[in-house]
C-alpha cells in the first residue's frame, strides 16, 4: 500500500503570509523529502497551521512559492491539489457514517463502485475500524473519530498528508498509544506526512525531522536527535525538552539536566563543576529532579535515573555538580 | 427523591400557577369552544365534517389553500436559503444591514406590504406602465387579481419567517466541515450538496413548517391580491361568520386546520426533535 510514494517532495521557497500589518509566516524556506514524516513545532501562534493551511490551499500567500515535485502549486485550489488533510477536530461529516465518510474522497472523484469498496475496506482493515463501519462520528471515541479521520483522508492515496494537531484533543495515555499507530501508518502507507504540534514529545517520537518555529520563522530544523543535542538558540533549547542556561567563555551555552552529574561536596568528577545546595528534590518514578542553587546564577535543574541513583540526597545538602566536556552547547546570539 | 409529589411540585409552580391558569381559560378555553362549536351547530352530530366529502366547493377551497400553502413554502424557503446563506458566509460588514432590513420588513403591517404590491403590479401599476412605456407589451399583464399575484404577496411576506431558522442553523455549522470536503476532492457544488445542504436540513425543515403554518392562516393577502378570485380556507371562514352565518362549517374548518397543523407538528417530531427544529441550536 505504499502508492503514495510515488510524488509528494513538497519545497517551500520564500513563503511568507501577512494579515494586514502582521507577518503570519515570515519567509520560510523548506524542503521535505517525499516519504518523510516531517513535524512544525511551535508555541501557540508561532504560524504553523498557516504554514499548513497555505501549503493545503486555504490561505492565499503573500509572497513565495510551492513547489510539488518540482512545479509550482500556488494557484491551484485546494480540491485540485489532492492532499490529504485531518484537520483539528477532525471535521469528520456528522451525517454520514463511517464508511461514507471515507469513501467520500473517492465517490467525490466518481470512482467505480468495486473500487471504492474495496479502498474503503483497506482503509478500514488499516485503521482496524472494520466493525465501526456503520456508526455514525458521535456513536465513536476521540481515538476511533482520529483514526476515521486519517483513513478518510488516506483514502485517495494523497502523495502528502497535513495534519493539525490530530492528537490534540486525547487524553496523554491514547495519545501515546495513537502516536504509535500513526508511525506505523506512516511506514505502511508511504505518504508524505507533515505534522503540526506544539507537544515536544510527540513531536521527538514521531518525527524523522523536526521544524521548530517562532514568530512565524523557523528557529532550527534538524532530525530529533540533532535538535536536541545541539540546538543552536536558547529559544530551540528551551523549547524541545529542559534546559539549563549557563554563561562561560562570554557566550550562552545550554545544558540539558540529566547531563549533569550531583555528588556530595568533594566527590564530583567531572570536567568542568559548580558548587551549590539542593534546594528541592522532586521524585517523578523514573527520574529524580533536583533543584540546585548556586551562587550567582539561576537555579539548576538537575535530572537523575532515580533507580540507580538510590537514596535521594537530602535538601540543603552542600554537592557538586560536574559535567563532561561538551555537555554544554554554546548558543547563538540572537 | 424526597418528600411529597406535590412538595417537589414546588413553589415554582406556585408562582406561574395565575398566569397558566388565565393562559388557560383565554386560549384553550376558546378553542374548546369551538372544538364544540364544529359538532353542535347547526345541529348536534358529524354533518358539518362529513360536507367535506360531499361539498365540491369545501374541497375547492381546501385544495387551493394546500397549493398556494406549498407553492409559498416552497419559494419563500428558497429564496430565504440564499440570503441566509449571503449572510452567513457574505462579508462581515454586510451583514449587519441585511439583517436589519429583514427585519425592518417584519415589523411593517401586512396591509402595507400588500397594497404595496397592488401598486407596483396593477393593471395601471408602475411594472405595466413601464413595460407598456418601453414597448415590450402591448396589454398589461394580469400580475393581480389571480393566483399568481397571491404568490407574490404571500411569497414576499413570508421570506424573513425562512430566513431566522435557516440563518441559525448555518451559523452553527462548523466551516471546517466545508474545508474537509474541499480538501478530500470536492468540488464547491458537490460540497454543497453532500455536505453543506444537509447539515443544515433541521433548519430548512423548520424553516418550511414555520412557513407552511403561517401561510395556512393567511387572510388579507389572498383577498386582496387575489380580488375574490382566488379564494382560501381563512377568508372562506371569514365568509361563513360574518356573511352567511354558517357557524358550525367555519368551526369545522378552523379544527381542521388545527388538527393539520398538530399532525404535521406530530409527523415532524418523529424524525427530529422539535426542540431543535425551534430552538435553532443543534449540537
Ligand atoms: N485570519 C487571520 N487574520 C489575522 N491574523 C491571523 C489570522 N489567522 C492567523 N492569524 C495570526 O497569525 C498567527 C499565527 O497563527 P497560527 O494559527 O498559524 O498559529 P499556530 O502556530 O497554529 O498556533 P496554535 O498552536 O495556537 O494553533 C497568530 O498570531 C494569529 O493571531
Ligand atoms: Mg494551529
Amino acid at each position: 500500500m505504499s502508492d503514495g510514494a510515488a510524488s509528494g517532495g513538497l519545497e517551500l521557497k520564500a513563503l511568507t503570509k501577512r494579515f494586514g500589518s502582521f507577518t503570519a509566516a515570515d519567509n520560510v524556506n523548506l524542503d521535505i523529502q517525499r516519504g518523510e514524516f516531517l513535524t512544525l513545532l511551535g508555541p501557540s501562534g508561532s504560524g504553523k497551521t498557516t504554514l499548513l493551511m497555505m501549503i493545503a490551499g486555504f490561505l492565499d500567500i503573500t509572497g513565495g512559492d510551492i513547489l510539488l515535485d518540482g512545479s509550482s502549486i500556488a494557484a491551484v485550489p485546494p480540491e485540485r491539489r489532492n492532499f490529504g488533510m485531518v484537520f483539528q477536530g477532525y471535521a469528520l461529516f456528522p451525517h454520514m457514517s463511517v464508511h461514507q465518510n471515507i469513501a467520500y474522497p473517492l465517490d467525490v472523484r466518481r470512482r467505480p463502485k468495486a473500487e471504492i469498496e474495496r479502498r474503503v475496506g483497506e482503509m478500514l482493515d488499516l485503521v482496524q475500524l472494520q466493525e465501526f463501519a456503520h456508526r455514525l462520528p458521535r456513536q465513536l471515541s476521540g481515538g476511533q473519530q482520529q483514526r476515521v479521520a486519517l483513513a478518510r483522508a488516506l483514502c485517495f492515496a494523497p502523495p502528502v498528508l497535513l495534519l493539525d494537531e490530530p492528537l490534540g484533543a486525547l487524553d496523554k495515555k491514547l495519545r501515546i498509544e495513537v502516536q504509535a499507530q500513526l508511525k506505523d501508518i506512516h511506514q505502511r502507507v508511504g505518504t508524505t506526512f507533515v505534522y503540526v504540534t506544539h507537544d515536544q514529545e510527540e513531536a521527538l517520537s514521531m518525527s524523522d525531522r523536526i521544524v521548530i518555529m517562532q514568530n512565524g520563522r523557523i528557529e532550527q530544523i534538524g532530525t530529533p536527535q540533532e535538535l536536541y543535542q545541539r540546538p543552536r538558540t536558547a529559544f530551540a533549547a528551551g523549547f524541545l525538552g529542559k534546559s539549563n542556561f549557563l554563561t562561560a567563555n562570554g557566550a550562552l551555552h545550554a545544558l540539558r539536566p540529566e547531563k549533569i552529574d550531583i555528588a556530595p561536596r568533594g566527590k564530583g568528577k567531572g570536567a568542568n563543576r559548580l558548587a551549590g545546595t539542593v534546594r528541592n528534590a522532586t521524585y517523578f518514578g523514573s527520574f529524580l529532579k533536583y533543584d540546585v542553587s548556586v551562587v550567582g546564577m539561576d537555579t539548576i535543574e538537575v535530572d537523575v535515573d532515580a533507580w540507580r541513583a538510590g537514596e535521594p540526597i537530602a535538601v540543603g545538602t552542600e554537592v557538586d555538580l560536574s559535567w563532561p566536556d561538551g555537555a554544554a552547547v554554546r548558543l547563538e546570539d540572537n | 427523591m424526597n418528600g411529597s409529589p406535590l412538595a417537589r411540585i414546588g413553589s415554582g409552580w406556585l408562582l406561574v400557577l395565575p398566569f397558566l391558569a388565565l393562559v388557560v381559560a383565554l386560549f384553550l378555553g376558546p378553542i374548546v369552544d369551538i372544538l364544540r362549536l364544529s359538532v353542535t351547530d347547526p345541529e348536534p352530530g358529524l354533518g358539518n365534517y362529513a360536507a367535506l366529502m360531499t361539498s365540491d366547493s369545501l374541497a375547492r377551497i381546501l385544495w387551493t389553500t394546500l397549493r398556494v400553502c406549498a407553492i409559498t413554502t416552497l419559494f419563500s424557503v428558497a429564496f430565504g436559503y440564499s440570503i441566509a446563506y449571503a449572510m452567513v458566509h457574505g462579508v462581515r460588514r454586510d451583514r449587519n444591514w441585511m439583517l436589519s432590513l429583514v427585519l425592518v420588513s417584519f415589523w411593517i403591517s401586512v396591509l402595507v406590504r400588500t397594497f404595496s404590491w397592488l401598486m407596483l403590479l396593477g393593471r395601471k401599476g408602475l411594472v405595466n406602465e413601464a413595460l407598456a412605456g418601453i414597448g415590450i407589451i402591448s396589454q398589461p399583464i394580469e400580475f393581480m387579481r389571480n393566483e399568481l399575484g397571491v404568490l407574490i404577496g404571500m411569497v414576499h411576506y413570508m421570506i424573513p419567517y425562512a430566513v431566522l431558522p435557516l440563518l441559525a442553523s448555518m451559523q452553527t455549522i462548523d466551516t471546517r466541515l466545508v474545508s474537509a470536503s474541499r480538501s478530500l476532492g470536492a468540488t464547491g457544488s458537490q460540497t454543497f450538496w453532500r455536505v453543506y445542504l444537509p447539515l443544515t436540513r433541521p433548519g430548512l425543515v423548520a424553516a418550511s413548517l414555520l412557513v407552511f403554518i403561517l401561510s395556512l392562516g393567511f387572510y388579507v393577502t389572498p383577498a386582496i391580491l387575489g380580488g375574490g378570485k382566488v379564494l382560501m380556507v381563512a377568508e372562506y371562514i371569514s365568509v361563513q361568520i360574518l356573511v352567511t352565518l354558517r357557524w358550525g362549517t367555519a368551526a369545522m374548518l378552523a379544527a381542521l386546520m388545527l388538527f393539520g397543523v398538530l399532525g404535521l407538528l406530530f409527523v415532524m417530531s418523529r424524525f427530529m426533535k422539535l426542540s431543535t427544529i425551534f430552538g435553532g441550536a443543534r449540537a
